[in-house]
């Protein structure tokens, strides 16, 4: 009995460590990597090596960083202060203002859930051509603000707003917004902070539509310039090795700093 | 109270309610709701750039023979009528064992399996496209334990290609999913496990007969979601395989196609929206099984 337990216990140690190993892998083979040579690189050489600071000098030759990083953080946070902003009033406006028109209109947003952006992608292209924001970082961030999901999230998550404090305000002759900005905002704060990394994130890593709209070096995205290096006709991986790690290391550091915040975000959308 | 003053605070109540969610009605009006009914609107009309003429169903009769977009649509469905399955089962796995108290680093073990979800679609698939090169780390790893005898052609054979795609994006969502069913598997009452291991069922019993049964709400839920996904597939593709979606067509999938349609050569928009369509059917397709199946539990 016991010997067949601890047999059970080391396949599931066995299942778990090699699932483990194998999601850990290519974070130390990026970081390894950024250390070799594209040829030690393409040759699966998975010790550290020396090219470390001529990759960096490299990398640093060839894309300018600051600005890359400046025009990534730029558009993340547009996109979050936002949206947030924008989608945390209606889902709260849905949700505290229920009436039978309304109810409807919510429903028509759940139903834009479920469009591809791959059929937006033409028609919104057209769009910002028409209005000349091709290239610009603001039609980036324009189609996000009113996120459905986000919408949907804030307002799941008002259903636990206790609706004593906002009749105490209404006592108190504070109006709407004050009661928005006052005392929804700050009660809800965890359930903002789980929303703004969504947003940020989604923001931080989005690739097609930046690659649709932005065109120049100048208002490249960092997620654009490691696409674009990589897909060079001879990529020189020691410098995509740089840039990935540039470009994963923000959501990386997020996630360590807020994990339970970050998993609560993701559940979000199935509780 | 007056009736005069209950109609003005039902109007101040109206008011509120429509200037909340005013600026994201209008905005989704605008971003979204448009360009829907615009893509199907360019779908009834066929040409190159700027010069489109009305072309009824043609571009819906061009769909049926053209090679391209029948390619790319077997991918897109292959893609995910082998991941999803894999991917689910995986993560169901995955988490039936991190849910047991018993095993010791849980938490360790969870957050390693979760952190490919942290990095954006476009870094992994540069990862992997070094990594599976010819003469790779993986190649040379599968080598070493004999695994294989010749290295395998992961980015030149359009079987192998087909495969990377499987398992790349198998590694960047599988534990994504797990932590839907992680956190599902907290609601289940743990004495109804312990009835069952008294009573000897066996482990893979108690996963087949309690834990998938009980998580078939949420088993749904990430099927479709993931179903989805993979339906627009896109940035991995396009970053294997320097947006070719080689070789010779065998990852390229129906938004990179459309994507190839609009914006690679003289744009065909017309065309390119009637690509898109077919994506919209399946999703909704999709999206109506769903509500269908969530209401029918309820």
């Amino acid at each position: 009995m016991n010997l067949s337990r601890l047999a059970g216990d080391a396949v599931q140690y066995l299942f778990v460590g090699i699932a483990a190993f194998l999601s850990v892998f290519p974070f130390a083979w990026m970081v390894i990597s950024s250390t070799n040579t594209s040829i030690d690189i393409l040759g699966g050489k998975a010790t550290f090596g020396q090219a470390f600071a001529a990759n960096v000098g490299n990398f640093f030759a060839q894309v300018d960083a600051p600005l890359v990083f400046w025009n990534s953080a730029k558009v993340a946070v547009m996109a979050t202060v936002l949206t947030i902003a924008i989608s945390s009033l209606a889902g709260y406006g849905f949700e505290m203002f229920r009436s039978k028109t309304r109810d409807r209109v919510y429903s028509m947003v759940l139903l834009t859930l479920m469009v591809p952006f791959a059929a937006l992608m033409i028609p919104l292209f057209m769009m910002m051509a028409k209005s000349g924001l091709i290239d610009t970082h603001i039609a980036i961030v324009l189609p996000g603000i009113a996120s459905a999901f986000i919408i949907f999230y804030f307002r799941q998550s008002t259903k636990a707003f206790p609706v004593e404090l906002r009749d105490a305000a209404k006592v108190d002759g504070l109006k709407e917004w004050q009661i928005f900005l006052y005392i929804y905002v700050p009660v809800m704060r965890s359930t903002y902070a789980a929303a703004i990394i969504i947003v940020f994130m989604a923001s931080w890593n989005n690739y097609l539509w930046p690659l649709i709209v932005l065109q120049s070096n100048e208002t490249k995205t960092i997620t654009l310039v490691v696409s674009s290096l990589a897909s060079a006709y001879n990529p020189d991986f020691g410098v995509v090795m740089i840039g990935t790690i540039l470009a994963t290391l923000p959501t990386l550091f997020i996630f360590f700093v807020m994990q339970r915040q970050f998993v609560q975000g993701m559940l979000g959308s199935v509780k | 109270m007056t009736i005069a003053r209950a109609n003005g605070l039902k109007r101040s109540y109206d008011l509120n309610g429509w200037l909340f969610i005013g600026p994201s009605v209008a905005l989704i009006a605008i971003y979204l709701v448009y360009p829907i009914f615009r893509s199907l609107y360019l779908s009834f009309y066929a040409g190159k750039g700027m010069m489109m003429k009305f072309a009824g169903f043609g571009n819906v009769v061009r769909l049926w023979h053209d090679p391209v977009f029948l390619s790319a649509l077997t991918n897109t469905v292959v893609f995910f009528v082998v991941q999803v399955p894999i991917m689910i089962t995986l993560a169901l796995m995955l988490a039936s064992v991190l849910n047991n108290d018993r095993l010791k680093f849980i938490g360790l073990f969870r957050t390693a399996i979760f952190l490919p979800c942290v990095t954006s679609l476009v870094a992994y698939s540069v990862l992997f496209k070094s990594m599976f090169s010819a003469d790779g780390v993986v190649n040379a790893s599968l080598l070493a334990v004999g695994l294989i005898g010749t290295p395998i052609g992961w980015l030149t054979e359009p079987f192998w290609a087909k495969v990377l795609v499987i398992l790349s994006i198998t590694w960047r969502w599988t534990g994504y999913n797990m932590i839907f069913y992680l956190a599902a598997m907290q609601n289940i009452d743990r004495s109804v496990y312990e009835a069952a291991r008294i009573d000897g069922v066996p482990a893979w019993a108690r996963f087949a007969r309690l834990t998938v049964p009980m998580l078939k709400p949420v088993i749904l839920f990430t099927t479709i979601t993931s179903t989805i996904g993979t339906l627009q597939l896109f940035d991995e593709v396009y970053n294997l395989t320097e947006g070719k979606g080689g070789p010779s067509d065998s990852t390229l999938t129906l938004s990179l196609y459309i994507y190839n349609l609009t914006f690679r050569y003289m744009p065909s928009f017309g065309y390119a929206a009637t690509v898109s369509y077919v994506i919209v059917i399946m999703v909704a397709l999709l999206s109506f099984l769903q509500f269908y199946a969530a209401r029918d539990r309820s």
